[in-house]
């Protein structure tokens, strides 16, 4: 991994970020899950590495760094903390980059200095009862009324909401009666239209932030518009295959931690007189996960560098999304049955792994409708074969 | 004021060492490298009087082969301004009388008001580069340092003694001090000081040009104790055999 797709910087930024981790989240893992919170400081010093705005240029306060050194660095975390890994994430990959991408000059200027300091963090509301890959069936509306836009509807499951000062949210854009098509808006969290839900009880990402918002007669300006609504959406949604690339990340930094944890556990653990990774039942399991760990970093980072070579990633970032994801839950499930009963109690941690695991064959859209692009991009090129 | 920071790459703490093929020295391919540990906490101690003055140069001196620029790097990440690399290829030179001229030839027009070490490397743990140097180039001295405080052309140092006690004493400067680990918290770098590192000064000088003196004491060599396993085979008629296994038993074994 290092020498085929790091350079000098990633191999300092992945040290970095491992030290941290080490040394600032570990310590306080379990108390998170307990209590289901970050600490405001972990954020914040996170903001002072430069590690909420990875990939954001320099010109809006990034550091400017690549898709492969944003997949390293919310890898590193993740072998440590998932819900930690998510905030940064979410806020990068959903809170930042749409602004990146697809804001006017003026948006850029207003937004992403603030979000790449991590000065505020950034949220994405795509999901509502009965839309989420399938945006097409999105209820909420925004209709134009003088300069503003009037927001009625709601999301759910949106990371990081309470905590975030932006949102990035999808709605049907209508003006003067005419549905315009899907759109996104730019809404400050502040914002007295806007209603924060409580906090969902989730199985994993316990410590990170997922609620429901309700948009009542919400007024957003006219011009917090973010692209345009018909072609301009489509484009826009396109962009955002890129965030798979760091869920996939996550997903390794997931499983990754957990087989640590087991492989430890196995040079530990003694049964009928020797270290249970002797016995081949136990030894085969490391090897799989090992093996299977090492094939689902390299999707990752090889789909991180198709990317930063300007190239159309959709079907590699879905590989990569739905092979990481489905080794996450694999890896975390075996870490448990070397661990035993031990595995079931949560002081050993790889509990908290397999809870953290389930949600990535979700989020981001399924294991299920990852297969259904890949499947349409493989026939995409069969034709243009043929 | 301008601060020279002493920094060793040593293999990390977790390396396995094997002794190389003639003796002279380990197996250097695949070993893990870091920056000394307590250099570590000497560069952090450089970086918060340099931000307390708010004005001088942290630069980073570093002896040994290519692969310190690692950790030159590293420390350049972190905030330090410039760097002076003294290129050291292998046979290692390990007396630090000789490795401390070399420095002072390096830095004797640097005019550094402090220069901070570490401790000790923690490779092979002589303990003296930092002190030498400071005589060399006519700094007062101190180790064991564990805090300090800029006065007006002086530095007030801290230091530990033994049993719990500390000491305060107050030198000129300006000084060189070897820092004991533990006394503050080293940063990590920030992206945008991992950024940076790559654009900043790293002057280069050979070992052999600027050492002019002999080496005080030089490395002999290096070995492991084996625990030695021997197989005898016992020959000769049923009577023998059994009669040298019972002395085996009895006096070599020692089976009561």
């Amino acid at each position: 991994m290092d020498n085929l797709f790091f350079n000098e910087e990633h191999t300092m930024l992945v040290k970095m970020v491992r030290n941290f981790a080490n040394s600032e989240i570990a310590p306080i893992v379990q108390d998170m899950d307990k209590k289901g919170k970050i600490p405001k400081e972990i954020i914040s010093q996170m903001a002072e590495l430069g590690l909420m705005g990875i990939p954001i240029s320099k010109e809006y306060g990034g550091a400017g760094m690549d898709t492969v050194a944003y997949a390293a660095a919310v890898m590193e975390i993740a072998k440590v903390d998932a819900s930690v890994a998510i905030t940064m994430a979410a806020h990068t990959s959903l809170g930042s980059l749409p602004i990146a991408i697809a804001g006017t000059d003026e948006q850029k200027k207003k937004y992403l200095p603030r979000l790449a300091s991590g000065e505020i963090l950034g949220a994405f509301g795509l999901t509502e009862p009965s839309a989420g890959s399938d945006a097409g069936s999105t209820k909420t509306t925004a209709e134009l009324d003088g300069d503003e836009y009037v927001i009625n509807g709601g999301k759910i499951f949106i990371t990081n909401s309470s905590i975030a000062g932006l949102l990035t949210i999808t709605t049907n854009i209508i003006e003067h009666g005419e549905n315009k098509g899907i759109g996104a808006l730019i809404v400050e969290t502040d914002n007295p239209g806007l209603k924060i839900g409580p906090k969902e009880k989730k199985m994993g990402w316990r410590a990170s932030d997922t609620r429901q918002l309700f948009f009542e007669n919400m007024r957003v300006p006219k011009e917090n518009l973010l692209g345009q609504p018909t072609e301009g959406f489509k484009t826009f949604l396109k962009t955002l295959t890129g965030g798979r690339i760091s869920l996939a990340a996550l997903s390794c930094g997931t499983a990754e931690g957990a087989y640590q944890k087991a492989l430890q556990y196995s040079t530990e653990r003694k049964a009928f007189g020797k270290e249970i990774h002797k016995f081949q039942a136990i030894g085969f399991k490391l090897a799989d996960m090992a093996t299977e760990i090492e094939a689902a970093k390299l999707l990752t980072f090889h789909a991180a560098w198709m990317k930063d070579q300007g190239r159309d990633v959709t079907k590699q970032a879905a590989m990569a999304k739905l092979f990481a994801s489905e080794t996450a839950m694999r890896v975390t499930t075996e870490a448990i049955q070397i661990h035993g009963g031990y595995g079931y109690v949560k002081e050993y941690d790889v509990e908290r792994f397999f809870r953290d695991a389930k949600i990535l064959e979700i989020g981001e859209g399924t294991s299920e409708i990852q297969r259904i692009i890949i499947s349409r991009e493989l026939i995409k090129t069969f034709s243009k074969v043929a | 004021m301008n601060i020279c920071v002493l920094i060793k790459q040593v293999p990390g703490s977790e390396a396995q060492f094997n002794v190389s093929g003639d003796g002279s020295w380990i197996q250097e391919t695949e070993l893990p490298y870091e920056m000394n540990e307590s250099d570590n906490y000497a560069l952090e101690e450089a970086l918060q009087i340099r931000e307390q003055k708010g004005a001088g140069e942290v630069v980073i001196v570093s002896l040994g082969p290519d692969r310190c620029q690692k950790v030159i790097r590293e420390a350049l990440a972190k905030g330090a301004d410039r760097a002076i690399h003294i290129n050291a290829d292998a046979p290692y030179n390990t007396d630090p009388y000789s490795i401390a001229s070399a420095l002072a030839n390096a830095v004797k027009d640097e005019r550094f008001d402090l220069v901070l070490s570490g401790l000790q490397s923690d490779d092979l743990g002589f303990g003296q580069t930092g002190v030498i140097l400071g005589e060399m180039l006519g700094m007062t001295t101190a180790t064991l340092v564990v805090g300090t405080e800029v006065q007006e052309g002086k530095i007030k140092v801290k230091r530990e003694l033994e049993a719990g006690w500390f000491q305060w004493q107050t030198m000129d400067l300006p000084a060189s001090l070897a820092i004991q680990s533990g006394l503050n918290t080293p940063r990590y770098p920030s992206l945008k000081g991992i950024m940076t590192a790559k654009k900043k000064e790293i002057k280069k000088l050979n070992f052999v040009d600027i050492c002019n003196v002999d080496e005080l004491q030089s490395f002999a060599g290096l070995s492991v104790q084996h625990a030695e396993k021997q197989t005898e085979m016992i020959e000769g008629n049923i009577d023998q055999i059994v009669n040298r296994l019972v002395d085996v038993f009895k006096n070599e074994i020692r089976i009561n």
